[in-house]
């Protein structure tokens, strides 16, 4: 049988489970656009792997035609890991949630990142736990009420993307679900980055926590409630009449109110710059949060760095130049032997 | 090495302890002269035995540190219960070791460490040596004195000169022993330079010269070469027969090693070594934890590899989640858990037999995995390649435990004839008809091995129940019914790969002694020693503890009574009794000791009703 074709199509990504995600939910979004991005990679669909943990997200593997591996809560990045050490040839993508990604396995999310495997990791934030039904998560906000949090929830929440920036993530970003043309733009950007790609994706869960994000998801509010990074230009949100900036002093941001015709970066507006040499500038980015600021969406950091699976295959590369391919009849006599003669 | 001018006398087995503290070198003394005595051709047994702080508080009994060699012209099996020798370097050492000297037996001390504050910290109110003379032969030596003396002239700082003082002591064994002196000298050499090297040196061959004309020995000992198989031997320590094991698998099956593994007690070593082995195609990933240990190997699995986790006790309860996961999805994968004593973090140095059950049963709902448990150090090496041998030809998760007393110890191992290790042909499936990713093997029951990069073969599996040969997620009662017992069949499938249990000894008659792992050199010895003497006692070892060797149940029935001896409560025993309804009993020990050989006799005895 011939091998399948290399160039494909959005359709052939979509395998033949049926997808029991409840209707409305964001993931069915992320789901189509992410199969729509697929073909446009110019991977062939045999080198694709999807690896995720446990909850609503991590029923992604099953929905995707190509290599999938739905593993244990929390330890998608492991799993990754090894398949990506292992296996550089690969192209292996990570999907996880607020409560599987920074709770149970905040660790593993944490050193993955840091180690800089050549990964895309798309973290599905909705702020609450689905398949267990609705308990508040790690991202949930102060004092949000749940089944487990009847008086409201007492966690000073994390932020996805200050996590993955103190982890020393060399590619941050956030999109939206039902964003389209964004979300695909950001999927590309990812899987272009050679290094730990961290995504995350705002998220509706209209059964536990709709409407979350909604400022955001809503083209209309979105001009005024999101701020669109985007590299060497200015930090300008709102609609055109009203436009508004972002000035950041020691680290510190602030909204600046921009006249009709008032040259942003002259009234003290920063420049994005997703190379920043150090990371405190996207940390101060991170904290932009809602209502006081606009919440930022868009790449908040995109820096070179070598990557974990090349420099372990170099050492392999480099034993095997120096000592020549491994001789078990060598090893095994190496060193002190002595013979006994019959 | 000069002539001895003084007699030698021929012995046929000696055991000598090294003792002293955690920072006297103790384990590199007693390695060194390890290496130097099987280079002589004994046969040899030896047992590390050391507290788990890198510096206990100096002098005191918590930070004593032994090693013991047993070495013989005749084929021995145990460390020996009892030393002839002890060499201690302080009053601590001679403390926490004196009552397990042989009596009448030898023991050297350094006369200058015996003075107050030591005595003090060693918990002795004062000189304790003359009171020793009734029950010993004590020999004092100025051990530390003698030492600076040797190398004043390098002008080395105080802390430098003493560190050298053990190799003092090691020349004196060498002398008093008739061992080689050059392995170590090699050995100096390789490893410093300059003043360093030239005081280690000398003050070896200070230690021999002091033999050869002190007064305080009249007579050598000499031990004559062992009889034993020809070919080409090693010292080998089980850690490293474990590592070689996994590079062999490697070589051998013709595929990628990946280990992941967490710095653990006692099993470092083989993640050590394992990273030293990057051209032999290995790549070893230490993870942030135990689970992402296990995770990333059972990815790597996923992904093609001959994957391994190595670990112990407690973290070997951490990848029990993983482990499942392994079970679910049938992947291959090597858990190697060298146990030592617990619960919790118990005593990480020591060693002991009590994560059987755990192997078993430790994991949520019903989850068969195959287990096995090499019984000397040199096992692991075979040990290993049949673990991946099963792991890949079942599709399943293997569980191998060695224990924290073969792990360290060490014996001469016949290297093996590369040409006659087993070699197995591994194929992944590469072919798209009739694919399905639970489509089992009529014979073995596996299920394919398709991997990533494969085209036409693009699957998904995962923790969730599957459906029997599609692989798709199901909830369907009769289904799971179906898997569940599909997994359990396809381990105990396995002891069709598995040679029968051989008796060591009468095939019937009135006592079978059963062990398993590193209790197998103390049980044979005990119970070969017992025949000798006319008992009709036989014993068991078994390598296989899941699936049992298929004709066990019946041997079982052929002896009138049964022990099953072992470092726990009673693990095996109590599985034995559940599965074949066998009236045995039980022998355990949990002192983080291994056996000694008297123990075993003892229990024999009493069980035959006195010797003859
Ligand atoms: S519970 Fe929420 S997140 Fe989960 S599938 Fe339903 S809508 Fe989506």
């Amino acid at each position: 049988m011939a091998a399948a074709p290399t160039i494909a199509k959005a359709k052939d990504f979509v395998s033949d489970q049926d997808v029991r995600w409840c209707p409305g939910c964001g993931d069915y979004s992320i789901l189509k656009n992410v199969q729509k991005v697929m073909p446009e990679l110019g991977v062939p669909k045999q080198n694709v792997v999807f690896v995720s943990g446990i909850g609503c997200s991590s029923r992604f593997p099953y929905y995707m035609n190509t290599y999938g591996f739905h593993t244990i809560h929390g330890r998608a990045p492991a799993f990754a890991t090894g398949i990506k050490a292992s296996r550089p040839d690969l192209s292996v993508w990570v999907v996880t949630g607020d409560g599987d990604g920074l709770s149970i396995g905040g660790n593993h999310l944490l050193h993955t990142i840091r180690r800089n495997l050549d990964l895309q990791i798309l973290l599905f934030n909705n702020r609450v736990y689905g398949l267990t039904k609705g308990q508040y998560s790690p991202t949930s906000r102060e004092g949000m009420r749940t089944k487990s949090t009847p008086q409201g929830s007492i966690d000073h929440p994390i932020d996805p993307i200050a996590f993955a920036l103190g982890a020393g993530a060399t590619f941050v970003a956030r999109t939206v679900d039902v964003d389209a043309p964004h979300l695909q733009e950001i999927l590309h950007r990812a899987h272009a980055h050679k290094g730990t790609a961290f995504v995350e994706i705002l998220q509706n869960c209209p059964v536990y926590n709709d409407n979350e994000w909604l400022e955001v998801e809503d083209r209309k509010t979105r001009v005024g409630a999101a701020l669109m990074l985007h590299n060497g230009e200015p930090l300008v949100f709102g609609p055109k009449d009203a436009r508004r900036g972002i000035s950041i002093q020691d680290g510190v941001p602030s909204v600046v109110d921009l006249a009709a015709d008032e040259d942003p970066i002259a009234a003290g507006v920063a420049v994005h710059d997703e190379t920043h040499r150090s990371p405190s500038y996207a940390f101060a980015l991170a904290s932009l949060a809602r209502p006081e600021f606009p919440l930022p969406t868009g790449v908040f950091r995109a820096v070179a760095k070598s990557t974990y699976e090349s420099m372990l295959q170099a050492q392999v590369d480099d034993a095997f130049e120096q000592r020549g391919p491994g001789d078990l009849r060598a090893l095994l006599h190496s060193g002190d032997t002595w013979t006994v003669e019959a | 090495m000069a002539q001895p001018k003084k007699p030698i006398e021929q012995v046929e087995r000696v055991a000598i302890r090294f003792a002293g503290d955690s920072g006297d070198g103790m384990q590199l003394t007693g390695t060194k002269f390890t290496e130097s005595t099987a280079l002589a051709g004994n046969d040899l047994s030896t047992f590390p035995d050391f507290p788990a702080e890198i510096r206990a508080p100096a002098g005191s009994l918590a930070g004593v540190s032994g090693f013991q060699i047993h070495f013989a012209s005749e084929d021995i099996r145990t460390p020996a219960d009892q030393p002839d020798l002890l060499v201690a370097l302080n009053p601590a050492a001679l403390h926490a070791n004196i009552e397990d000297l042989r009596p009448g037996g030898m023991v050297i001390v350094n006369s200058d460490a015996f003075t107050g504050k030591n005595l003090e910290r060693a918990g002795y109110d004062g000189d304790p040596l003359p009171a020793l003379e009734d029950r010993f032969r004590v020999v004092q030596i100025p051990l530390t004195a003698l030492n600076r003396e040797a190398i004043k002239d390098l002008k080395l700082g105080t802390r430098e000169t003493d560190r050298c003082k053990n190799f003092f002591a090691l020349g004196l064994m060498f002398w008093l022993y008739n061992r080689p002196v050059e392995s170590t000298l090699r050995w100096l050499e390789g490893k410093f330079k300059g003043k360093v090297l030239e005081a280690n040196q000398r003050v070896l061959k200070a230690g021999l010269h002091f033999g050869e004309t002190t007064e305080l020995f009249p007579v050598s000992f000499s031990v004559p070469k062992a009889k034993i198989q020809p070919g080409t031997y090693r010292n080998i320590t089980g850690n490293t027969a474990l590592a070689w094991g996994i590079v062999a698998a490697g070589v051998q099956l013709g595929k990628p090693v990946f280990l992941g593994a967490y710095p653990i007690t006692p099993a470092s070593d083989v993640l050590h070594e394992l990273a030293r082995y990057r051209h032999f195609g290995v790549k070893t990933f230490q993870a942030e934890d135990e689970i992402a240990a296990a995770s990333a190997s059972i990815g790597a699995a996923f992904a093609g590899q001959l994957a391994v986790s190595t670990t112990s006790g407690p973290g070997f309860i951490l990848k029990q989640e993983a482990l499942g996961l392994a079970v679910m999805t049938e992947l291959p994968l090597v858990i190697v858990d060298i146990q030592r004593a617990g619960p919790s973090t118990g005593m990480p140095t020591k060693t002991e037999q009590a994560d059987l059950l755990a192997a078993l049963y430790g994991r949520n709902s019903d989850s068969p995995v195959p287990v096995l448990a090499p019984a000397t150090p040199g096992d692991c090496f075979g040990t290993m390649i049949e673990a991946f041998h099963l792991a890949v030809k079942y599709m399943t998760p293997v569980i191998v435990l060695s224990d924290g007393y073969i792990a360290n110890s060490s014996e001469p191992w016949l290297i093996p004839d590369i040409d006659t290790l087993p070699r197995f042909d591994v194929e992944y499936r590469t072919d798209p008809e009739g694919f399905l990713p639970y489509r089992r093997d009529p014979e073995t029951l596996a299920r394919p091995w398709a991997i990533p990069g494969t085209p036409g073969l693009e699957h998904r599996i995962g923790g969730l129940e599957s459906e029997v040969d599609t692989g798709a997620v199901s909830y369907l009662p009769e289904n799971h019914g179906r898997m569940v017992q599909l997994r359990a069949e396809k381990v105990a499938r396995i002891a069709q790969d598995i040679p029968p249990a051989e008796v060591n000894g009468a095939d019937r008659g009135e006592l079978l002694v059963i062990g398993w792992g590193g209790t197998h050199g103390a049980i044979t010895s005990a119970v070969n020693d017992a025949r000798a003497e006319g008992q009709d006692v036989s014993s068991l070892h078994l390598r296989h503890l899941n699936p049992f060797p298929s004709n066990l149940g019946e041997l079982l029935e052929r002896y009138k009574q049964v022990l099953v001896a072992e470092l726990n409560c009673g693990q095996l025993w109590r599985h034995l009794r559940a599965e074949f309804l066998v009236p045995a009993e039980s022998l355990s020990k949990v002192e983080g000791q291994p056996f000694k050989v008297s123990e075993l006799r003892e229990r024999i005895d009493s069980m035959l009703g006195g010797r003859k």
